[in-house]
């Protein structure tokens, strides 16, 4: 749509807004509210939840990030 | 000086050591520029670092040998809360994953190097960039401190003392620092992390068989602070500790990239997308640092003992040796070498690339700002090159001549200045709406609160007989209790979060006030347009017709 702008134009039009973006807020709701997981049960092989939680935890983190940078990909 | 020392474990460390450094002098060619004398080159790798070498770099930049030694450590000494590394190495991906890539944007366009530089260009004040420079080189420096005691952990364990090994350990890192600049840390950043992740990765099979699986090692950890007299530990976080463990992980997320040396890793990355990738593939080291931590609870079921530890005295000892006198008890000599030399490359690694960015901003900030306002580019490098050496010599001789708690403190305090800085940075990148003198009283209250808070807190012993024992009177600690502010409760807080949130409301009043006194705004060099620009659009220092 913007091909016939001149190169500066275009890059005035640059952005990185996108609703994608909201997304990058799951992995903080999910970490930073202690009470959501400061507790022993269910324990996985012998490890308390609080443990095995978070390290479950990294791997939101790392879907969020990822499904945001494919989505805003330009 | 190598009394009762472990032979097989001191040939593997120092073979591997000294692998690593001639690959530090090597370095110097590797991905060749035409001059390295430019600050961008010994300074920034050529700004041309690929997805790869960014995620080595990053990680090998940010996981530091203190980290590896100082968090299980934690964990040894008081359980659940020093697991806040995870939390906050999850949560600072996301939150500066917008904010990098406009900072990446802007000066990639002109040419910054530092922090400072673009808070000098975008809130056209010299005296504000010149307190951010300042705040970034003294929080870094003790940092730089810290590795050597990462170092001295390890020689310590395999039975070598005396400073001797320490200081050529630090002068070779210094002469390939100087020869190479950034490409030395990043390509032995490679080795560092392979070694890591090696080591981790057996240790997390390997010690848990040994001891009998995860519910014995658990359960011992259990056992000890039921039967610690301290109310704070235990292997989950007591009450009021959860709120110090939310606002510890929160706010160190913040400081995290405010810290020049993560700047530099950044900045020195090709493009956009490099940055975005590495966002979402850095956590695999937290992955790494989450099973570290997990190591503390291991020494705990092992019955590691600290060095220097004394019963009788109520002595803690020194805990960071723990990982490694547990490596020393559970693995063949050999591998143990293999994790030794692990962490001491570890330790180099982030010590090259701190001293890289403390050195740039005393280049562009200090020194071409007051000192030498025509400076050539290779005397920017020149100058880079030789500040690099005076940051590693006050580093050495902090650990050496004081005492190294003292750069321990001076590092806690670390984190909590850096963080005063993110109203001129992060913000900065947003918006022109706070006045560059506000922003300079923010930063002074921050400052003093933050001061103020870590002067407060003590660290206490609690003794089994339910007596406390004050074992430092001021800067024990970040976690602050708000009793002090008046409030009828035992919640702690994280002192830096404390100071950030004053800074933000004087940031915030100053400007209404010096609004109101029509004290004119800064200048703004930067476009709106340029936090958006990515490989391929033109510089304008490639340009310089449009900027005169």
């Amino acid at each position: 749509m913007a091909e016939h702008l001149p190169d500066a134009a275009k890059r005035a039009e640059r952005s990185d807004h996108s609703p994608w973006n909201w997304l990058l807020l799951l992995p903080l709701a999910v970490t930073l509210y202690p009470p959501l997981y400061n507790r022993e049960s269910p324990d996985l092989f012998g490890i308390p939840f609080f443990y095995w939680y978070q390290m479950v935890a990294i791997g939101i983190g790392v879907t969020c990030t990822i499904v945001v940078y494919r989505m805003t990909r330009r | 000086m190598f009394d009762n020392v472990n032979a097989v474990q001191l040939t593997v460390f120092t073979v591997l050591f000294v692998a690593v450094s001639a690959l530090g002098f090597v370095a110097a060619r590797w991905r060749r520029p035409d001059d390295l004398e430019h600050l961008d080159e010994w300074g920034l790798g050529g700004r041309n670092f690929g997805s790869w070498i960014t995620w080595f770099l990053i990680g090998g930049d940010l996981y530091t040998a203190y980290t590896f030694v100082a968090v299980p450590a934690l964990v040894f000494g008081a359980g659940a809360i020093g697991f806040f590394a995870v939390p906050y190495t999850i949560v600072v991906y996301p939150i500066v994953f917008l904010v990098l890539i406009r900072l990446w944007s802007v000066s990639h366009v002109h040419g910054f190097v530092t922090p400072a530089d673009f808070v000098r260009a975008r809130h056209g004040s010299s005296t504000l960039a010149l307190l951010v420079a300042i705040t970034g080189i003294i929080a870094t420096m003790p940092y730089i401190a810290l590795q050597l005691v990462g170092i001295e952990a390890v020689l310590k364990a395999m039975g070598v003392t005396g400073h001797v090994p320490i200081i050529v350990a630090f002068t070779i890192l210094a002469a390939y620092t100087y020869n190479s600049g950034l490409r030395a840390p990043a390509l032995i950043a490679f080795v560092k992390d392979i070694l890591i992740y090696l080591v981790i990765i057996v240790a997390v099979i390997v010690i848990p068989y040994k001891l009998g699986g995860w519910d014995e090692i658990f359960g011992a950890a259990e056992a000890k602070f039921a039967a610690s007299p301290n109310p704070g530990d235990g292997v989950l976080l007591a009450g009021p500790s959860q709120l110090q463990y939310a606002t510890l992980a929160f706010g160190s997320a913040l400081a995290l990239f405010l810290y020049p040396h993560s700047i530099t890793g950044v900045l020195a990355a090709r493009d956009r997308n490099v940055i975005k990738r590495n966002m979402a593939a850095l956590p695999a080291y937290t992955f790494i640092l989450g099973l570290l931590a997990l190591l503390g609870y291991m020494a705990i079921k092992a019955e590691i003992v600290p060095l220097g530890a004394d019963k009788a005295t109520g002595n803690p000892g020194d805990g960071n040796t723990i990982v490694p006198l547990l490596f020393d008890q559970m693995f063949p000599s050999w591998f143990a070498g293999v994790a030794f030399a692990a962490i001491g490359i570890g330790a180099l690694v982030p010590a090259a690339i701190m001293s890289i960015a403390a050195a740039n901003l005393w280049t562009r900030n200090i020194y071409v700002e007051y000192i030498n306002k025509n400076a050539t580019p290779k005397q920017e490098a020149k100058s880079s090159k030789l500040a690099s050496l005076v940051v590693k010599v006050g580093a050495l001789a902090a650990i050496l001549a004081l005492d190294p708690q003292f750069s321990i403190d001076l590092q806690l305090i670390g984190g909590i200045i850096i963080l005063q800085t993110l109203p001129a940075v992060v913000l900065g990148l947003y918006t022109r709406w706070f006045h560059r003198w506000g922003l300079i009283a923010g930063w002074a209250a921050g400052m003093v609160v933050g001061f103020w808070a870590t002067y407060q807190i003590q660290q206490k012993i609690f003794n089994a007989d339910g007596t406390i024992t004050i074992k430092k009177e001021h800067f024990g600690g970040s976690g602050f209790p708000l009793e002090k502010l008046g409030f009828d409760t035992t919640t702690v807080i994280y002192a830096g979060f404390l100071a950030l949130v004053a800074n933000l409301i004087v940031c915030a009043l100053a400007t209404l006030l010096f609004r109101a006194m029509k004290v004119p705004d800064g200048e703004d060099a930067t476009q709106h347009s340029e936090y958006f620009a990515d490989q391929g659009d033109p510089r304008l220092r490639d340009l310089p017709e449009i900027v005169h």
